[in-house]
């Protein structure tokens, strides 16, 4: 039975690093601990200074995503027995500059999400005044986008995909599936404004189809197929004009 | 203001994963099948110009250089439709009511089709 584990973490500091280095931290082994629970142990008794984002701890804020051993991972999902006898390397998620130790530069990310205008839009006039009352959705309307909407902007399908670390202008995965995801919605309007940014050249037709951004998922969001969804729509559209 | 520190992505990284390098071999099957697309072409224009400019390519063909060729084609080409076909479920989402068609079903209707024109094709190449 293992006392302890070892964790192999990326550290960086702008002010007094040129280059990054790894640091080995010896963490206590419990069998119902995470990475995520063996790094707050190295913060709290070893080293204040260590510097990640985190905040919910059960998968569902998607803030402390890392490249645990080299594959992305929620560390608040990542069990230190998967990775027994260790030791676990622990880095930022890959295809993102790095602020500082485990964090990462999200400016671009966040630029993406809004290109693809991820809320409901209606055209002018064809807003309902609020007395009518909300817009009715059947359940299989609900259905058609309701995987696309479980996405927690966690970015390990970022860093999964070697197309992003090839392109940084690569719009991506999530924000992809997230266009789709109003684009599939019955009460928006706006899916050929979003098409324009979903099939432009930075966008969809970058993907060569890896597939490792759903592997990745942990919420099953599949953002591979919202992508070749979006590709066969796009392609539909350009053959069909009459049918968007 | 702090510099940002940015990591190069290494000519390797097809290398560090399975998944990566599976991805690279599909990708490379695509050069095969354009050479034999190409040969193909080649093929029919010396047709085109009569029995001396095709016997020296039948005289070719019948090289192990052009054997060995034909079957790494062949099992590029087979790989490249199985990989294929197991990524359709992503493309194609067929819903009735509220549930998606069962990926097995759209995979196997397109084996089923790939079956009956490959049978076709020996029907005509064979027996016809």
């Amino acid at each position: 039975m293992n006392e302890t584990i070892q964790l192999e973490i990326f550290r960086y500091h702008p002010d007094k690093d040129s280059e990054p280095s790894f640091q080995t931290f010896e963490v206590p082994y419990r069998e119902d601990w995470v990475v995520l629970d063996a790094i707050n142990w190295i913060k709290d008794n070893v080293d204040g200074s260590l510097t990640y984002r985190w905040s919910c701890r059960m998968g569902v804020c998607g803030s402390c995503g890392m490249m645990v051993n080299g594959t992305p991972k929620l560390s608040c999902a990542a069990f230190l027995k998967n990775y027994l006898p260790g030791p676990i390397r622990v880095e930022p998620l890959n295809n993102f500059p790095v602020e500082r130790d485990l964090v990462i530069v999200l400016d671009s990310f966040m630029e993406k999400l809004q290109s693809v205008k991820p809320y409901l839009i209606r055209q002018p006039g064809q807003e309902k005044p609020i007395s009518e009352g909300e817009y009715r959705q059947s359940p299989a309307e609900l259905a058609k986008y309701k995987q696309f909407s479980m996405c927690i902007n966690c970015m390990l399908c970022y860093a999964a995909c070697p197309v992003m670390g090839l392109d940084p202008e690569f719009l991506g995965p999530a924000a992809i599936a997230l266009g789709m995801r109003y684009n599939l919605d019955s009460r928006d309007q706006a899916k050929s404004d979003r098409m324009e940014v979903i099939a432009s050249h930075e966008a969809i037709w970058q993907c060569t189809f890896v597939g490792e951004c759903s592997v990745v998922c942990p919420k099953n969001v599949d953002p591979a197929g919202a992508i070749q969804q979006a590709k066969f729509q796009s392609m539909l559209n350009l053959l069909m004009p009459w049918s968007k | 203001m702090p510099k940002p520190y940015m990591r190069k992505m290494p000519a390797t990284w097809w290398l560090t994963k399975r998944a990566y390098f599976w991805f690279m071999m599909r990708e490379l099957t695509a050069v095969f099948v354009g050479a034999y697309c190409v040969l193909l072409l080649v093929l029919v224009w010396k047709l085109k110009q009569g029995s001396p400019a095709f016997g020296p390519v039948m005289d070719w063909l019948q090289t192990p250089w052009s054997i060995g060729f034909h079957f790494i084609a062949l099992v590029a080409a087979l790989y490249h439709a199985l990989t294929w076909f197991a990524l359709l479920p992503k493309v194609i989402v067929i819903r009735v009511g509220e549930e998606k068609l069962p990926p097995i079903l759209l995979v196997g209707a397109h084996w089923l089709l790939w079956a009956i024109v490959t049978a076709g094709l020996v029907w005509i190449v064979f027996f016809k």
